[in-house]
């Protein structure tokens, strides 16, 4: 075939230049769509990329034949014409006639991407600085999905894993075959929820509702990132989403829900100052340190070290306030985090990090401050 | 266009005492003078911006930080960007307004040479601003050069200072763009009609009235994030009734027309070199001058362009797709006049010509990225990453930044009264057009396979061509170092330049000696 011709052409020039032909092959074009709206914006793009080149030859192999054939050096003499009202008009004419024929198909596929209606289900994604949060209505499931590589491979003391930056500590999980329509917002900056596979990339903006939609044809995990600049850690917050047969998904949805009843439950005990520094320090390095650093020091003067601050060796009410409610840039936490990872984590920030306040905070008396 | 007949004034008379030694340039009101230190300014502004460049690919050079903390990346590529447009791309452009425009149209001087001096002495604290703002606390702006709130919100002390520089430049912009415009309007010489102007002059002629539309809107929106940011407005907090898209709306009304500020001079360079080197005129002349006013009116409804990820009704989507795809039209015009100028022609091809073709040709691959960009599906899957890079560099750095090259090459020798080196400047050439392919070709499939740009670390598929790009980013950084040596070289003394250099070459600047003295045209001369 033809097309196929040129872009096996194409890709052999290509991995040439990359040392390494696999990845090369990987990495040249869009990446392999799983959705019917991605698999037409996979094929608009060949389309209209193949439409490009051949006006960019036509019109190159005129200009250079002329630079070749026109030259002074070859004795060529200028022969002053300076305008060709027929040829002005049809060069005009004939890329207005190209570009209709190419935005029939690319109207066909907004109007698709547009129709929300009829889904199968519907996930509420939020995004933070710098994580997604996770919620699918009516199902009361809500979960918050982080970066899962590793700092020492970021900080290259440790080699990078196959999924470097791609990898998430929980994914979305999908059914394969169904409708999902996607909701999005922020509660902080400007983000965006991209996955290629997918052909939906989204804005995710703080006060406003968005939506999309898509319907995977094919079980896999499928990956993409934040694509919207929104501070610091904006290149590492991915996502991640598993498309499984509708009972492995409903195994899932199932449980999640016992896990979340089984947290509720831990809240409901008296836990001990070591257990809950010990859990503290798995929820400070997961949602604070971004900011607060792993050491406590802050990163002056947009965020403070909480070593030695008077809020982390105050009153412990205010202290849980601020958790609980944010302030300024500072997120609030209430509807991130449970009671037992609040207390734990304003326990943790009370009696680590260099400071030694000595007091505890019981899950309990989060449930009362909320 | 025109042939001419001038009488010639060497005569660099010194009868009314200028000042000299450092005053001189403080005191300047003579377009020459201005020109030539806008010129400098933007230089220096390329090489500082262009320094932070080689830091974001260093980073870039490898997976991992290795360099820079990510919200010091941050840092670098917005000033990088704010710098590379607002210091480097647009005042060059006026530099060469200030030294060609009176040339071309055979005026003595700009219309305001007072405004003329104020213009460019403004540029002077904003830069200092700019640059100052990397030492406070928080260090430089971190947003992107786009400033979307609420991240630009967040930002500290440098915002604000970054949003007073910007004032100011568009207060010299807006300013330079009257002295422009009234200058074109009322002191080309006898027998110049508009019809007959150069084609530099023309496209300068609408670029000053883009940036005079244009700068007010970002002054707009810049004023309104600072009253978000201290005096309790909400325009842009959904918390308060605001809405943090309106921001985008605003800032790319003025954006649109700004990448066409900053590519429309180019297109009037590329039409003065390309007839030379062909010695053939412009082909097209009038379509030439519509379509540039085409792209001009056309670029205001274009703007939401940018923003087709962030929700709109389908309506939007629709209008804004089809008007961006009908800008190709004209953009397309001129590419196919250049080459029908070339056609026929007696070609040579002395380095402002050689830059002259590649910007036509390498332009041409922006254009079509940027229509690729426009079908709105595609750029569903483009948007915010690499791609878009590419694209954006590919018609900014290929496009306009080179065209500028090629520019000071051709004029040097009126400027300086001395030819440049051509061996040099071919290699310069050389240098800089496959280094810059070498540096953004790969971008194209970095972002289309899924690299999202302003990350300052990547997942390892991307790690072969990000390589490969750094490799060209420092080897196009470095070539820049020999286009400063052979700029200097050309300052400092050469083969003597006669007034008209090029053999190919019309218009009424060929017509004075070269340098061209201090005043120029004090009687104006007849254009026939
Ligand atoms: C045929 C003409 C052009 C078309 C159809 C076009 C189209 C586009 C589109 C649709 C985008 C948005 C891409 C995205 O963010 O997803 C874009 C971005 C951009 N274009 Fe163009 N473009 C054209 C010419 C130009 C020219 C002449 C310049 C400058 C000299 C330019 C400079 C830019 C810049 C700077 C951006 C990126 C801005 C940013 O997000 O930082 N474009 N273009
Ligand atoms: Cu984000
Ligand atoms: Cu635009």
């Amino acid at each position: 075939m033809n097309k196929r011709t040129i872009l096996s052409f194409c890709t052999v020039f290509l991995s040439f230049l990359a040392s390494s032909s696999v990845q090369a092959e990987y990495a040249l074009n869009l990446r392999a769509p799983v959705t019917e709206i991605a698999t037409q914006i996979y094929d608009l793009h060949m389309l209209i990329m193949y439409v490009c080149i051949a006006i960019f030859i036509v019109v190159f192999s005129i200009m250079f034949y002329s630079l070749y054939k026109h030259r002074k050096s070859a004795g060529h003499k200028a022969v002053q014409f300076h305008e060709h009202h027929m040829l002005e008009v049809v060069w005009t004419i004939i890329p207005a006639l190209i570009l209709i024929g190419m935005a029939v198909p690319a109207t066909k596929t907004i109007l698709a991407m547009k129709d929300t209606r009829e889904a199968d289900m519907t996930i509420k994604a939020t995004g933070h600085q710098w994580k997604w949060e996770y919620e699918y209505l009516g199902k009361d499931v809500r979960f918050i999905s982080t970066l899962a590589t590793p700092q020492e491979q970021i900080h290259n003391t440790a080699p990078k894993g196959e999924h470097y930056l791609l990898e998430v500590d929980n994914p979305v999980v999908v059914p394969v075959g169904k409708k999902v329509r996607v909701l999005l917002t922020a509660q902080d900056v400007i983000h965006a929820w991209w996955v290629p596979s997918f052909g939906v990339k989204q804005d995710a903006i703080p006060g406003f509702i968005k939506e999309t939609w898509f319907r995977v044809e094919k079980e896999g995990t499928y990956r993409g990132q934040c694509a919207e600049l929104c501070g610091k850690d904006h290149g590492f917050m991915p996502i991640v989403v598993e498309a499984v047969s509708e009972e492995k998904y409903n195994e899932w949805i199932a449980s999640k829900k016992a896990a979340a009843a089984e947290a509720a439950a831990s809240g409901d005990k008296e836990w001990s100052k070591d257990d809950l520094i010990a859990n503290g320090k798995t929820v400070y390095e997961k949602n604070c340190a971004a900011c607060h650093q792993a050491n406590g020091a802050g990163l002056p003067p947009a965020f403070p070290a909480l070593t030695g601050s008077k809020i982390a060796n105050g009153p412990i009410a205010d202290h849980l306030h601020i958790v609980l409610n944010g302030k300024n840039v500072m997120p609030h936490w209430k509807e991130l985090l449970n009671d037992v990872e609040i207390a734990s984590v304003v326990t943790y920030e009370r009696n680590g990090l260099g400071n030694s306040v000595g007091d505890v905070l019981q899950p309990a008396q989060v449930k009362a401050a909320r | 266009m025109s042939t001419a007949t001038a009488k010639h004034d060497d005569h660099g008379h010194d009868s009314h005492g200028h000042p000299t030694g450092l005053m001189r340039w403080v005191k300047s009101t003579n377009h020459k003078d201005i020109g030539t230190m806008y010129l400098w300014f933007s230089f220096t502004m390329f090489l500082f911006a262009g320094a932070m460049a080689m830091g974001i690919r260093a980073e870039l050079f490898q997976p991992g930080l290795q360099f820079f903390q990510p919200q010091v990346f941050n840092q670098l590529t917005t000033l990088h960007g704010l710098i590379m447009i607002f210091g480097a791309i647009m005042p060059a452009f006026v530099g060469f307004a200030n030294w060609q425009v009176p040339l071309m149209i055979g005026a003595p001087d700009m219309a305001f040479p007072r405004l003329n001096n104020m213009s460019f002495w403004l540029l002077i604290p904003a830069a200092l601003l700019l640059v100052a703002s990397i030492f406070v606390p928080g260090g430089a702006v971190a947003g992107g050069w786009t400033m979307y709130p609420p991240l630009a919100i967040q930002g500290g002390l440098s915002m604000d200072m970054s949003i007073f520089a910007l004032h100011i430049l568009g207060v010299s912009s807006i300013v330079g763009s009257i002295n422009i415009i009234t200058t074109i309007f009322n002191m080309r010489a006898p027998g110049m009609t508009l019809m007959k102007m150069p084609m530099f002059v023309w496209t300068w002629l609408i670029t000053a009235y883009l940036l005079i539309a244009a700068m007010p809107v970002l002054a707009g929106a810049l004023t309104m994030m600072i009253t978000d940011r201290h005096f309790g407005t909400h325009f842009f907090n959904a918390a308060g009734g605001g809405d943090p898209v309106l921001f985008q709306h605003v800032f790319w009304f003025f954006g649109h027309p700004e990448v066409y500020i900053m590519i429309l001079p180019a297109f009037g360079i590329l039409s003065t070199i390309i007839p030379t080197f062909s010695r053939k005129p412009l082909f097209g002349y009038a379509s030439m001058v519509y379509a540039t006013t085409a792209i001009a009116v056309l670029s205001f409804v274009v703007w939401a362009h940018h923003m087709f990820t962030t929700g709109m009704p389908v309506a939007g989507q629709l209008f804004f797709m089809y008007s961006t795809m009908l800008i190709s039209v004209p953009t397309g015009v001129k590419v196919f006049n250049w080459v029908a100028t070339m056609w026929k022609g007696s070609m040579t091809f002395e380095t402002p010509m050689l830059f002259a073709v590649a910007v036509v040709f390498l332009f041409t691959i922006g254009g079509l990225s940027g229509l690729v960009c426009a079908i709105l599906p595609v750029d569903i899957q483009v948007q915010d990453t690499y791609y878009v890079v590419a694209h954006f560099h590919y018609v900014l750095f290929s496009g306009a930044a080179m065209s500028i090259m090629g520019g000071v090459y051709y004029w040097l020798p009126k400027w300086t009264g001395h030819m440049y080196d051509e061996t040099l400047g071919k290699w310069h050439f050389w240098l800089t057009t496959i280094a810059f392919n070498v540096t953004f070709f790969p971008m194209h499939f970095t972002g289309l396979a899924g690299m999202p740009r302003r990350i300052p670390d990547y997942s390892q598929q991307f790690a072969e061509f990000n390589m490969i790009s750094s490799y060209g980013a420092f080897a196009l950084g470095l070539s820049q170092l020999l286009f400063l040596y052979v700029v200097i070289k050309c300052i400092k003394g050469g083969a003597k330049a006669p007034a008209s250099p090029w053999e190919g070459a019309h218009g009424l600047e060929w017509t004075v000696p070269s340098p061209a003295p201090f005043h120029t045209f004090e009687t104006p001369p007849v254009v026939k």
